[in-house]
């Protein structure tokens, strides 16, 4: 079996070799059956990385620990969900997973477009390059990280770390690798219109989709992420700048700074050059954060590996960065825009301010994260970059962009004059200042950063709402026909904008609620002995004593907390802590367990820390409370995110009508 | 033997564009000519210049767009859908204004 395992590895490679080099020379030389030959290559690339996946997935079912990569990251006692997870726990088979979803995307992409003339050209170029990326992948599969290394089989796993032992590392690595890998497609075919120079609009027309449903998974996959590390790594928050985390994110701004200047390429012709750098850009950071999670570079809770892949993935950023940014140069006179801004207030000019502003979050954290190697490398010494250096960026670039969140909706395309701006802003203004005046008077001054981020998303909710409602009427007025029916006509009509708009709702709740729990909670720490109380806001937490229990590989020891509010009840809470053993060692690997309260109605969780448990009657706990607000709304926030993102990516008939109509046009000139 | 079996379906599925097609009359990759392609970015042109007007008109409906602001930007847009109309029609109908630029006059 490992021997077949790497053979459909060596295969593979070979396929995505013949990719590259038959794919390369059918382009050039405008051979269609060669062409063909190359795209079939990937799509059997799939076939033979989906072999060798399902081999790996296999042994770990059957708890194979002849396989050293299965006994390294599995174990007997572990539950058949997490023997699944534990496919991608590690450095070998998440580089697997990247090939699989890889040669997956460029098998769907070269079918998708088999039959469509426009861009035969543009995608004859994109297989070469998508055959390159999957070779980088199976090489280093082979002859670097491979999974299929063998051993005498050991009695037993070493088991997977305990907290990777959690529902969300089912789905968070592969939303977040479904993002990474989804954006090689757009780089690929942006790459492809370069050597073909077919440099119009094709290209973007041709990917929008793959790029939007990249994007959704990598925002989706980081939410995943944030709550993972909310409900299991047990330290109270949600994000911490760890490089892992930033790594997702950096990808993730440039593709939304990407999205939304796309925009203007197709409806104004302008800033071909800024997209070709963008899409090089957020494919570059993809690369980049798959280089930061597995190299093992920086130390993070994230890097549970280290390995010689730094050398391969430095190599391959460097070529794949200067390569396409050289070919950008060298094709810079067919990037020429066909129009000019007619005016900095205008929908183009508010993205172009949008986009300046995504960038320059994006590079001040790449900075932040490369500081630590940087320094090493200057001074001999790392020095970290610390979460007061990333806040003060986020509220520099992340409060402008808020704003013009609520802006640029309202603006309309080419100019508007002054005054009318004014009059279309003068409700959503109206009902921002009234939502901050009315928040100073609850309280919300305390913190003046909070209260100036919830005046701002009121504006944008304002505004969101005001597209909406101006939208219908106007729709309704058109068609006439029920309100309901002239909201969904008006979605239907254009769901890139109104998707979006739910995708702005979703980021201003997101904002809400980082600022709540952030800028307004509660921390307070103590130690109590059995039937000893503490208050905490309006919550009281009274200490019953502590219990043990085996539950499945793990033991668990947990604090019994009552807890009150305002004298009533709300229950009990149990932190504490899971001892989980480690096989062939008399030790245990102890994982922080939280117990949280959530009031969804107020969106407020009560989070307590069990830091430090005594077994034994009448022995202390050291209890940490947290009270977060709103933090609720950050995991309301993916649902709604996902909801817009749905809309967006929602077929549209109408467009692929139109398409039709375009090239049915063409057989009466030809006649 | 599941490998070679495997490894003979990838030499299959490769060479399939020239097992199933052996001769082709053409096998340039390019099925479109440069009058195809022009056609094309006309019609695309068009479809654009036209989607720019419908816009104009909904956002002036809607209250985005002043008055003063669609007067000023109307004509001009107009006047580049029936360009774009004009352009792909022209082999056909090269001097009078075609049913479709009234459309967008008159809309």
């Amino acid at each position: 079996m490992p021997e077949l395992g790497r053979a459909a590895l060596v295969v593979c490679l070979g396929l995505s070799l013949y990719a590259l080099i038959v794919g390369s020379l059918a382009a050039k030389l405008g051979r269609r059956r060669l062409a063909l030959s190359a795209a079939n290559a990937l799509l059997a690339a799939f076939g033979a990385a989906g072999i060798a996946s399902l081999l790996l997935f296999a042994a770990f079912v059957r708890d194979d620990f002849g396989f050293v990569y299965v006994a390294d990251h599995s174990s007997r006692a572990l539950p058949m969900a997490y023997k699944v997870s534990a496919f991608w726990g590690g450095q070998e088979g998440s580089l697997l997973l990247w090939l699989l979803m890889l040669t997956g995307f460029s098998a769907a992409v070269v079918w998708w477009n088999r039959r469509r003339s426009a861009t035969r050209e543009v995608v004859a170029w994109a297989v070469p390059v998508l055959g390159l990326v999957a070779v980088f992948f199976s090489l280093v599969l082979v002859a670097v990280a491979s999974p299929f290394v063998m051993q005498a089989a050991p009695a037993d796993g070493a088991g997977l770390n305990p907290s990777l032992q959690n529902p969300y590392m089912l789905a968070h690595p592969l939303f977040l690798y479904v993002g990474y890998v989804g954006l090689t497609v757009p780089f690929a075919f942006a790459m492809g219109a370069l050597l073909s120079r077919r440099t119009d609009e094709g290209w973007v027309v041709a990917t929008r989709r793959w790029t939007l449903a990249a994007w959704a998974s990598l925002g989706f996959g980081q939410l995943l992420g944030a709550h993972w590390a909310y409900v299991e790594v047990g330290w109270g928050g949600y994000y911490a700048w760890d490089p892992v985390e930033n790594a997702a994110l950096m990808p993730w701004l440039a593709a939304t700074a990407y999205l939304h200047s796309v925009m203007v390429q197709e409806k104004r012709g302008m800033l071909r050059v800024w997209n070709m750098l963008l899409v090089i850009l957020a494919f570059s950071l993809s690369l980049f954060g798959t280089f930061l999670t597995r190299s093992g570079i920086l130390s993070s809770i994230h890097s549970f590996t280290e390995g010689p892949l730094g050398g391969w993935f430095i190599g391959f950023i460097v070529l794949v960065t200067l390569g396409s940014l050289g070919l950008v140069l060298y094709r810079l006179p067919l990037l020429r825009a066909r129009t000019r801004l007619e005016s900095a207030l205008s929908r183009e000019a508010a993205f172009l301010y949008n986009n300046l502003l995504l960038v320059a979050l994006c590079l001040t954290i790449l900075w932040g994260v490369l500081w630590p190697i940087l320094s090493e490398l200057v001074r001999g010494e790392a020095s970290a970059v610390r979460g007061p250096y990333y806040n003060f960026f986020l509220r520099t670039f992340g409060l402008p962009l808020l704003v013009l969140m609520g802006i640029g909706p309202l603006i309309a395309w080419r100019r508007s004059s002054l005054r009318s701006l004014l009059q279309t802003f003068l409700w959503p203004a109206t009902v921002a200042l009234a939502a901050g005046i009315a928040l100073l008077v609850l309280g919300a001054g305390s913190s003046r950063l909070g209260l100036v981020a919830y005046t701002f998303a009121a504006f944008v909710l304002a505004s969101i709402g005001l597209e909406f409602v101006a939208g219908t009427r106007a729709r309704h007025a058109l068609s006439g026909g029920s309100w309901p029916g002239a909201l969904s006509s008006l979605i239907g009509r254009n769901r890139r904008r109104y998707g979006g708009y739910v995708v702005h709702a979703a980021v201003v709740l997101l904002a809400i609620g980082v600022a709540g729990s952030s800028l307004y909670d509660t921390t307070r720490e103590a130690t109590l002995r059995p039937g000893e109380s503490l208050a905490v806001g309006q919550y009281r937490l009274l200490y019953r004593g502590s219990t043990e229990r085996q539950n499945g590989n793990a033991t668990e020891l947990r604090a019994v907390v009552d807890v009150e509010r305002d004298g009533e009840s709300l229950g009990r809470l149990q932190p504490g802590k899971n001892a989980y053993p480690i096989p062939g060692r008399a030790d245990t690997e102890v994982s922080t367990e939280a117990a949280i309260r959530s009031d969804w109605l107020t969106g407020e969780d009560l989070f307590l820390i069990a830091e430090r448990i005594g077994a034994g009657p009448g022995d202390a706990v050291e209890l940490k409370v947290l009270v977060n607000p709103l933090v609720n709304l950050i995991w309301l926030a993916g649902f709604v995110f996902v909801a817009g993102s749905l809309v967006t990516l929602w077929p549209d008939a109408r467009a692929r009508r139109r398409l039709a109509a375009r090239y049915g046009e063409l057989a009466p000139a030809e006649a | 033997m599941l490998g070679a079996i495997f490894a003979l379906a990838c030499v299959l599925v490769v060479a399939w564009p020239f097992l199933r097609d052996p001769g082709p009359t053409d096998d340039r990759l390019l099925e479109l000519g440069s009058p195809e392609r022009r056609r094309l970015e006309l019609a695309a042109a068009r479809d654009r210049a036209l989607a720019d007007v419908r816009e104009l008109e909904f956002d002036h409906r809607t209250g985005k767009v002043s008055d003063e602001d669609y007067r000023a930007q109307i004509g001009p847009l107009r006047r580049r859908a029936a360009e774009a109309l004009r352009a792909l029609e022209s082999p056909r109908r090269p001097a009078r204004p075609t049913e479709s630029e009234n459309l967008v006059r008159f809309k």
